[in-house]
């Protein structure tokens, strides 16, 4: 009998399957204390079933895993939404200086002088760069910062006695944490439609507001990539509503120097630390998503904010906190990562992070416009919605397009998203990325489109070049495994 | 203020974005701008210039030799919900791994198999550690994920009151509060005594070990939940899973835990990345992401998200959470985490605590005006009761370069909650404990 | 592809009537247009249903779509084959993939949904 091996097979074993009897990959140290007795043993677990392998297997396997993912480092990754620029290297290393990645979090204050110092810098910083002072590093991602947001929200309608405030006002292009969100907070979620330009209805939103409104959430610039042109007429007609704005600050890369939420008549709004301020996607996080907010509204923030007092600086809560939203005082090593990334550009190199990314992203909607439509013929801000709605008609979606990128070694746009755009394909190419490789990306946008006619089949079947092909996402449903398990 | 040119971050020079903007059909920056209203452009910012990166690392040296730590020469007896465990070198190792550590979600599976394995095996350890049938990829941290699955046991058994022992930590149940305050639930104190409970309770939530690091009688804790319909939810120190049976032995139905203390620095509280497992039964009503195993068109195993009806991105307003990441990066140190220390591994390092907790207690116990409050069987967190307010013991402390246990005299009177892992030493031990010793006899 | 023996709602479900029994299921339209069903929410047997409101939840890898009663009535049966196998109901909407049947309080509430050719007409 002959066994065939594949050259190109990688070994996808899990690591119980690795496992043997007897292998280890670690000691500890014995006990240097004299033996104590053991619980009753009716409290005791025999064994955890944890892989028995050695050291280099635990370094190969998940190195050779890791050659498996796009990332940042090895690829053109235009997610758009997600900001996936330069995640600097220095950032991590020190996040992991000794002093700032063993330090307690219930250490006394005292002995954290230069931690909170360090939270209390960021907190100035962002107030600075949004226009709105108040600011916590509590919430742990942007969900986190816009639930945080939503209630100081409804804590300042409910310190002025006006609790009948349930409504959410939110956009047809939001994303679904927004709606997530609200829903958590209590409030019922209204939808504002866009017009043709991609803009939110004026006149439908006139129509929404009223004595129930509690807060629009906005998206600034939008998730289509635009600049809402009508931003003070609407946190006007929410203001004279007795409402509050909330942005949503996701996309706050096209703003940095260029404009102030806090200017536009925003009130609360979040930013989130590991798109704008280059903090690692890590693959699903961790995240960071501070909220800012009005000097109005920051005794309602959330629990802990940071702040210089005559005894130096103390961890604090604000005098009508909406509480403590998780364990401790957010992601700290995420927060020192974003502080030393507005350290290294400061003032011009944030204004200039901005810039280039405009700069960027029209250039790539100029190039591709003739092939993929766009919404509006309007110049767009850090990315471009693109539709593939040419090429569905075709015969190709979004998503074939999508997959047939990944075979050029760039990572796919974001995909049917914003939803009311017909096969959206998101591109948001960031400031961190040369125009050698934009030109790349619109030559492959330009053949992809070509292929269509000529060989669909390339599309179709797409990737080629990647571990594995398109996967059975609906026996993944239907017929869930979601561990390893002796059986296989 | 002028445009920076060549920062070390920007690749496009002045030319090229001058031939960028042209080709867009503009002469200039401003010609993009004009949906930003005029009077609002450009406002001054207020912030310094950029530093080199030499210089970035001389700052932030500073700041970080300004914080009392271990590395410093601190001695830390701090827990309370952050751990400090030894990190070994393979966990830092991978953690280089850009490829890991710059990926975004796994929307494109066919472009993120390892960071899709890893969720997979990451939810394998959180079902092998907490003897529970699924898991998902991770939630943000210990109490937020306790905090949801309290609002899941609403859901399933779709009652109002959330039961919450006494014994449990006030950032569990104050992370609920946070959670659940627009949700028109009701939060209700449980005795570890109880034997009967109201009818209306979607659950019992227990912190095992407990606050005061005492291991909660959990087996019929859940038997009083189950006899009336309502689900057991239990809170574990994964450390102390390397010794104690785990919750899924007792029939419970969710199960929660602080993943720090596997693998990940206690970095001042964050981040971090919560454990969350439960039946199977319940798996379409359980928050955040879920990897499974599935096969490609040529038959070949790879993973992929799936459940994701749940998720904000499809069910909006109706979501089971609104949360959207799993803190990937720190489940991979979690696993990378228990697959090195292995079946053996997290044996030793469960009982390395267990017996220094235990030699202290037992040292400590024997001054003359410290005692330990007897709270039952504790695994390596237990209640000194001090002569005077702690504060005082600790400031004391302080001056010895040791930080002492945290302070819960709101919750126990002189109360010193003391932590003992496996970084400390016997010799660090009895430092504190003639430290206490000396403090005690000055009083 | 609508078969005229069947009753129509613009929700795209479909009912036969057998007796004041009334078999509940989703058009060929709705199933299409889901894609690949992956999971199906049904409520008890014994339960109520009111007319054109939500009865369950019908869901594909990555849409959820309620499922909204054509009739009022009482659940007598639900079908454990569209929970157990939900690819039943995109392999045969109007057989083994229906999804409950109910007992109706009154027969004139029929007036209420479409023939199939009204049915085809709005699909257009």
């Amino acid at each position: 009998m002959t066994i065939t091996i594949d050259a190109n097979e990688v070994d996808r074993r899990l690591l119980m399957d690795r496992s043997l009897a007897g292998r280890r990959a670690f000691t500890l140290p014995g006990s240097d204390v004299p033996e104590q007795s053991l619980p009753d043993s009716s409290l005791l677990r025999e064994d955890v079933e944890l892989p028995e392998i050695s050291q280099l297997e635990v370094i190969r396997y998940f190195s050779v895993l890791s050659q498996l993912n796009f990332s940042i480092d090895t690829n053109f990754y235009p997610l758009g939404s997600c900001t996936m620029k330069y995640n600097p290297k220095i950032n991590d290393e020190l996040s992991s200086l000794p002093g700032l990645s063993d330090i307690h979090p219930l250490q006394p204050d005292e002995t954290v002088q230069g931690a909170i110092r360090l939270m209390k810098d960021l907190q100035d910083d962002l107030g600075e760069i949004t226009g709105l002072p108040g600011v916590s590093l509590a919430p742990l991602a942007g969900a986190q910062g816009e639930y945080a947001g939503l209630l100081v929200a409804r804590a300042y309608h409910a310190s002025r006695h006006d609790e009948k405030r349930t409504i959410a006002i939110v956009p047809d292009s939001a994303h679904g944490t927004n709606p997530a969100s609200a829903a958590m907070a209590g409030l019922e979620v209204v939808t504002v439609r866009s017009d043709e330009q991609g803009n939110v209805d004026v006149e439908n939103l006139r129509e929404l507001v009223n004595e129930k409104t509690a807060v629009f959430m906005l998206t600034m610039p939008s998730t289509l990539g635009l600049f809402e042109p009508n931003i003070l007429d609407i946190t006007n007609i929410i203001h004279d509503a007795g409402g509050l704005v909330y942005a949503d600050g996701a996309n706050l890369n096209a703003l940095l120097g260029l404009v102030k939420l806090g200017d536009l008549g925003v009130d609360i709004c979040h930013s989130n630390l590991h798109k704008t301020f280059s903090t690692p996607h890590g693959g699903g996080g961790p995240g960071s998503g501070p909220v800012m907010v009005s000097s109005e509204l920051a005794k309602f923030l959330p629990t802990p904010v940071a702040e210089q007092t005559d005894h130096g600086y103390v961890l604090s809560q604000p005098a009508m906190s909406v509480g403590s939203i998780n364990g401790f005082h957010g992601s700290f090593s995420i927060v020192v990562r974003a502080f030393a990334y507005i350290k290294a550009l400061g003032c011009e190199g944030l204004k200039s992070v901005s810039e280039n990314a405009i700069i960027g992203a029209n250039y790539i909607q100029s190039k591709l416009k003739d092939k993929y439509s766009i919404v509006a013929d309007r110049y767009c801000m850090h990315e471009t919605v693109l539709s593939a709605a040419n090429q569905k008609k075709r015969g190709v979606s979004g998503l074939d397009i999508a997959k047939r990128l990944l075979d050029f070694g760039i990572h796919a746009p974001t995909m049917y998203f914003p939803l009311i755009v017909e096969e959206a394909l998101m591109v948001e190419p960031t400031e961190s990325e040369s125009k050698e490789t934009l030109d790349h990306f619109i030559a492959v946008m330009r053949q992809i489109d070509d292929e269509i006619d000529r060989s669909p089949e390339l599309i179709f079947d797409a990737p080629h070049e990647l571990p594995v092909k398109r996967l059975d996402e609906v026996a993944a449903v239907r017929k869930p495994v979601l561990r390893w398990s002796p059986e296989g | 203020m002028k445009t920076l040119d060549n920062h070390p971050y920007i690749p496009a020079t002045a030319a090229e974005r001058v031939e960028m903007l042209r080709a867009s059909g503009v002469d200039s920056l401003d010609g993009l701008l004009g949906d930003i209203p005029v009077e609002h452009r450009n406002p001054k910012i207020n912030l310094d210039t950029g530093l080199s990166e030499q210089e970035l690392s001389e700052l932030f040296n500073s700041i970080a030799s300004t914080n009392a730590s271990p590395s410093n020469g601190y001695i830390s007896f701090l827990g309370a919900g952050s751990y400090q465990h030894y990190i070994p070198s393979t966990v830092r190792s991978i953690l280089q791994r850009g490829e890991f550590v710059t990926a975004y979600t796994p929307y494109q599976p066919e472009a993120a198999q390892g960071t899709l394995q890893v969720g997979f095996e990451f939810q394998t350890v959180t079902c092998q550690l907490t003897g529970m049938e699924v898991a998902n990829a991770g939630m943000y941290d210990g109490p937020t994920a306790f905090a949801e699955a309290c609002l899941m046991s609403v859901r399933v058994t779709r009652r109002n009151k959330v039961g919450v022992l006494t014994t449990a930590d006030r950032r569990l149940t104050d992370t609920f509060v946070a959670y659940s305050k627009y949700q028109g639930l009701e939060l209700v104190e449980i005795s570890p005594d109880i034997t009967e409970i109201p009818k209306d309770l979607a659950c019992i939530a227990i912190q095992s070990p407990n606050f005061f690091g005492a291991i909660e009688d959990v087996e019929r804790l859940t038997t009083v939940a189950h006899s009336n319909g309502a689900l057991s939810i239990v809170h574990v120190n994964p450390t102390a899973l390397g010794m104690f049976k785990s919750p899924g032995e007792y029939g419970v139905d969710i199960v929660t835990a602080e993943g720090q203390p596997l693998g990940v620095p206690m970095a001042f509280g964050g981040p971090y990345v919560g454990l969350f497992a439960c039946k199977k039964v319940h798996i379409r009503q359980m928050p955040g992401r879920i990897i499974g195993r599935t096969t490609d068109t040529q038959g070949r195993v790879g993973y992929a998200l799936t459940l994701q009806t749940r998720e904000q991105h499809i069910r909006r307003e109706r979501a089971t959470s609104n949360i959207c990441t799993s803190t990937q990066l720190m489940g991979l140190m979690v696993t990378v985490y228990t697959a090195t220390l292995g079946k053996q591994g997290i044996k030793d390092v469960a009982n390395l605590c267990y017996q220094k907790a235990h030699y202290a207690a037992s040292e400590i116990d024997k001054l003359n005006n410290f005692s330990i409050e007897p709270r039952g069987t504790f695994f390596h967190e237990f209640v000194v009761n001090c002569p005077v307010p702690p504060r005082e013991i600790n400031a004391a402390l302080l001056k010895r370069n040791i930080l002492g246990g945290l302070d819960i005299s709101d919750r126990s009177e002189n109360g010193m909650l003391i932590c003992v892992t496996e970084t400390i030493l016997k010799h660090d031990i009895d430092r504190l404990v003639s430290a206490l010793s000396e403090i005690g006899s000055s009083l | 592809m609508y078969p005229s023996d069947l009753k129509y709602s613009k929700e795209h479900e479909w009912v036969r009537m057998n007796g004041n029994i009334a078999e509940i299921g989703v058009t060929v339209f709705a199933q299409e247009s889901l894609g690949d069903v992956v999971f199906v929410e049904l409520p008890a047997v014994g339960s109520s249903v009111v007319q054109f409101e939500k009865f369950g939840e019908i869901e594909s890898v990555k849409a959820v779509s309620d499922l909204f009663s054509p009739v009022e009535g009482t659940i007598v049966e639900v079908n454990s084959a569209a929970i157990d196998s939900p690819e039943v109901v995109n392999e045969e909407p109007y057989g083994i993939g229906w999804l409950i049947k109910v007992e109706l309080s009154n027969t004139d509430q029929l007036d209420a949904l479409m023939d199939a050719t009204s049915y085809e007409s709005i699909l257009q």
